[in-house]
């Protein structure tokens, strides 16, 4: 970072404007932020690498993003005066919504960009409901218009219609042959206010987000609320109650590029030698050490994994490379946590704890992919309380760790307030998903035309399938968004599944008593679907205690043989042989079974 | 293993000779065959018989057991040729005593012509591609003959040849165990002394290959209908007096195929002619040898006077021991294990527990896949060679 480019002092607060970019996958939120950057000279053309905010491929595929990101754009407008615009790119998925709630926060205003060819849809809702509760400013901007498709007229009714936000001056931008790009800058000049806020007050900065560098130690993103952050200050994480001496501060241009300070309404980063991304909480609040703020900004929440699992690896010669696999990305993850787990039939693996089952997803597709670990996913689980006849109390994160039930008094589940919202044609499908989860319903309002059903749900019954299920039923057109409320007691037990008479520990799930049959037939009927025959018939149990619920039989293999097996198929069959038996090596045996690695996830997939 | 006696006087000495040409390609096919607008014999004559010269300058210490002509469809092929090829092999090996000289063919009328030229160009078996006893599956199947022209021709073979075998395809789109027991059942009235009878196989890169990956070729059987063709063609063919001496090969007892039970038996056997593979014994080490497989290349390889073969590979103790084993195990006899050690130190323990299951039984140095273990066989192999 050369001195000499070291940046002018802190800007005017009204010559600031904060905003993120709400947007569907592919209505080109990525295309359209490029082309912003680009056509304000931030980035040299020769610099411009296509999508510059997106990074993960798993971020990419899934049309998510995990990570907040923020670039700094340096504007002259039309009227003359120069402005700084920060765009920070937010995380957009239900799993993170305590993150995108953060981010949202750290701005004033919103871009709300949908292609113009398609309309509104399900994700876009979830986070324009984000940046309403943020009391944004939301510029519409209805991207595509090149395209023959393009439908600007309906689509701003629909904006006005299912999100009830005035779209008579919504922006027409082509992302891709520029069109309409200068009138956005000038919207976002123009139509969103400039942040508030005391240079002379205590400093107080949000920590929007955080991640792991290689050189520089934790990067932390934050957004100076009030007061002045200099290079060299010692500051206080307060809610971390630890103390830091800055090394560095500076913008993203989107490269790093260092300043002398950032005050009221900035966005910007700060490095000071903290080792783990873990002391540095999404949400706290960052202060001097001394004549700091007296209380932190609202809204904070410690981030706590709620739904846990085991990773172990297929081949257990891969163990040590696992390990070293979630101590890289908990570097880089504080919401992840990971202990070590030995189970009877899977060996040495991990019970690691996430935010959600899409995080959870997330984490188990980097360790296969970047580190090449094939690995067998165990049951998800919430975290029961269960109370103990001598008034302790534990916390259950592994259905196989279930004290002995004479011991038990009683068992207490985590609970959810969950909040859809759902096109009309849909609700009944949605009401009925919910009832089916245990539900109870709290609210069924309307949001303009559209319901918005608030349901107190088991988070034991949502954190597996509940969100695929909700997407499916509802073609995709629903918005899901949940809170933890608290733990309520229930008739909950332990289920087992035994597989040639054999319980299988990672397949054992905690089950209300009342949907314990239904989902013990299910399971049991999917994984003789799921384990291959054998030659032998396997029967497959659901058991609570010692009583069998629901059993299935998978019957023994009766035909496979080569009918053709002469001279000039020897090598070709040999080898044909020789990888059957290292797909084989792939499946973990239980007893003598053999169990096919997706087994343990997919059994546990409800269709109804 | 050096108390062994070498595989070719245990198991026999066998030729194996590919004609790779076809009049069409049937859809179910994966074998290295070809449609070609003409064939020049004498000139794929002069390469076949430069091939035996090369091949007897290594072997013809040996005593031949059989001659397969496969293909492609070598019934194809000129009787002259075939006189030559033939004439060739008796100037160069010794030959045993019920020396077994079988040709592949298809039923029709035009090939039933040339049955009397193989007989005298000295062919004492012929193996007839039947494939089915109803026009409209014959059809499907990609046939070109009807079932009266194939049971002409099969008339014919029985007056030519001393021995006929004929080929079946079971497990076809839409059959029932009904119908393919009374197919069956009318084919051994036909008194054939060999059935190959083999379950339809849908093999990756054939034409039937591609219309399943497309949704295509409906109606093929589940797991357990196929498993009841198999059953009821083994109480069929052992009530008939032809049972099963291998997974798809029925005979009455002596008229088993010679030259196939080399292969099964593990002897070694020479491959002449494009795509052929053999397996030699040469100087205490076994051999895997290939030609080139297309037709072209092979036969312009051997007129520049270079081998008809890729350059050869060792098979390995632990790969002959897999081969010994996935191909003796498709036999009643099963497969004698005498003087030879297994590679890994489990394979008694994983005998023993598939034995305990009823998949194999161990008579002193022989191991046998049980009635039971024979339809799952692949299932028994990947158990037993972990």
């Amino acid at each position: 970072m050369p001195e000499a480019l070291h940046m002018r002092a802190m800007t005017e607060l009204s010559h600031i404007r904060n905003f993120s970019i709400v947007a569907h996958i592919d209505h080109g939120k990525s295309t359209l932020a490029d082309r912003l950057i680009q056509s304000t000279g931030t980035v040299q053309d020769r610099e411009m690498k296509a999508q510059l905010l997106d990074s993960m491929d798993i971020e990419r595929e899934r049309g998510i993003t995990i990570k907040a990101q923020t670039v700094r754009i340096d504007y002259k407008a039309l009227n003359g005066e120069s402005y700084v615009l920060n765009l920070i790119d937010t995380p957009g998925h239900v799993d993170f919504s305590y993150e995108v709630s953060r981010s949202m926060r750290a701005v004033e205003g919103s871009l709300l960009v949908v292609d113009s060819t398609q309309g509104v849809e399900a994700q876009t809702l979830a986070n324009v409901y984000h940046a309403i509760d943020a009391d944004h400013e939301i510029v519409p901007v209805l991207n595509k218009i090149d395209l023959p498709a393009s439908e600007p007229d309906r689509v701003k009714e629909q904006i006005e219609d299912v999100i009830g936000i005035d779209a008579s001056e919504a922006m027409l931008v082509s992302a891709k042959t520029g069109v309409g790009i200068r009138e956005t800058l000038e919207a976002i000049v123009h139509r969103l206010p400039a942040p508030k806020g005391d240079r002379e007050a205590p400093l107080k900065a949000m920590l929007v987000d955080s991640w792991y560098d290689l050189y520089l130690g934790v990067v932390v993103l934050v957004r100076i609320m009030d007061g002045v952050l200099k290079k060299g200050d010692r500051v206080k994480f307060m809610q971390n109650d630890t103390v830091h001496q800055v090394d560095r501060i500076g913008v993203f241009k989107p490269g790093m590029l260092p300043v002398d300070e950032l005050g009221p309404g900035e966005i910007g980063f700060l490095t000071a030698s903290i080792k783990q991304v873990r002391d540095t909480k999404v949400g706290d609040t960052i202060t001097h050490e001394k004549k700091g703020a007296e209380k932190p900004l609202p809204g904070f929440a410690p981030s706590v994994p709620v739904v846990f699992c085991g990773l172990f690896p297929v081949d257990s010669a891969e163990f040590e490379d696992l390990r070293n696999a979630i101590e890289k990305l908990a570097l880089n993850d504080a919401s992840f946590s990971s202990e070590m787990e030995t189970s009877a039939a899977l060996g040495f693996g991990f019970r690691c704890g996430f935010l959600g089952l899409l995080h959870l997803e997330v984490i188990r597709d980097r360790i296969e992919r970047e580190y090449g670990i094939d690995l067998i996913t165990t049951a998800p689980s919430v975290v029961y309380h269960v109370h103990m006849r001598d008034g302790t109390m534990h916390e259950l994160h592994n259905p196989a760790d279930m004290p002995d039930l004479t011991h038990v008094d009683h068992i207490e589940e985590p609970r959810i307030k969950a909040t859809i919202m759902v096109p009309d044609d849909y609700l009944g499908d949605v009401l009925k998903l919910c009832q089916d989860r245990r539900g109870i319903q709290e609210e069924l309002t309307y949001a303009g035309s559209r319901p918005l059903v608030v349901y107190d749900l088991p988070l034991n019954e949502v954190v597996f399938d509940f969100y695929d299920r909700l997407k499916s039923v509802t073609k995709g057109y629903a918005s899901f968004d949940y809170q933890i409320t608290g733990y309520r007691q229930d008739n909950l037990v332990k289920m087992q599944i035994l597989v040639n008479d054999e319980p299988v520990d990672a397949l054992s799930i905690m089950v209300h008593r009342d949907r314990a049959e239904s989902r013990g037939r299910a399971m049991v009927e999917k994984l003789k679907e799921l384990i291959p025959r054998h030659m032998f018939k396997i029967p497959i149990q659901a058991a609570i205690g010692g009583k069998v619920i629901a059993r299935e039989t998978l019957s023994a293999m009766r035909k496979d043989v080569t009918a053709k097996c002469y001279g000039g198929d020897a090598t070709r069959k040999r080898k044909l042989l020789d990888k059957q038996k290292a797909g084989k090596k792939k499946m973990r045996q239980f007893g003598k079974v053999d169990i096919p690695q997706e087994a343990f996830i997919s059994a546990l997939k409800m269709d109804g | 293993m050096a108390a062994e006696i070498d595989n070719w006087q245990r198991g026999g000495f066998g030729l194996y000779l590919h004609w790779p040409f076809c009049q069409a390609k049937c859809p179910y096919c994966d074998f290295n065959s070809h449609v070609a607008a003409h064939i020049d014999q004498e000139r794929w004559g002069r390469a076949y018989l430069a091939e035996l010269d090369r091949l007897a300058g290594e072997t013809d210490d040996r005593v031949l057991t059989s001659v397969f002509f496969g293909g492609g469809t070598p019934s194809l092929m000129d009787p002259s040729l075939v006189a030559a090829i033939l004439d060739r092999i008796t100037a160069r090996w010794r030959l045993t005593n019920d020396f077994e000289v079988t040709l592949e063919a298809n039923p029709t009328s035009i090939e039933a012509g040339r049955f009397a030229g193989y007989r005298s160009a000295g062919v004492n078996r012929v193996s007839m591609g039947m494939q089915a006893l109803d026009d409209g599956d014959l059809r499907r199947l990609g046939r070109l003959h009807g079932v009266d022209e194939g049971l002409r021709a099969f008339d014919i073979a029985r007056d030519a040849f001393e021995r006929v075998s004929f080929d079946l395809i079971y497990a076809r789109q839409d059959q029932t165990v009904a119908q393919w027991e009374a197919e069956l059942k009318r084919a051994i009235g036909y008194a054939a002394d060999h059935l190959s009878l083999y379950q339809l196989t849908v093999e990756d890169g054939t034409a039937f290959g591609d219309r399943l990956a497309r949704g295509g070729l409906k109606g093929l059987p589940d797991e357990d209908r196929a498993a009841e063709m198999y059953e009821v063609t083994q109480q069929v063919t052992s009530a008939a007096g032809l049972p099963a001496y291998e997974i798809s090969n029925h005979a009455a007892p002596g008229s088993e195929s010679r030259h196939n039970l080399v292969y099964w038996r593990s002897g070694d056997w020479i491959g002449v002619g494009p795509g052929a593979h053999g397996r030699l014994d040469l100087n205490g080490t076994r051999w895997g040898t290939e030609a080139p497989k297309a037709p072209g290349k092979w036969l312009e390889t051997v007129e520049a006077g270079q081998p008809g073969e890729l350059p050869r590979e060792a098979v390995s103790q632990v790969e002959a021991w897999e081969e010994r084993l996935m191909m003796g195990l498709r036999l009643s006899e099963g497969v004698d294990l005498h003087g030879l050690a297994a590679p890994d130190a489990g394979f008694e323990a994983r005998v023993r527990g598939l034995e305990e299951m009823g998949m194999l039984r161990r008579e002193r140095d022989r191991l046998f896949a049980t009635a039971a273990g024979r339809p799952v066989l692949n299932a028994v192999l990947r158990e037993l060679l972990a």
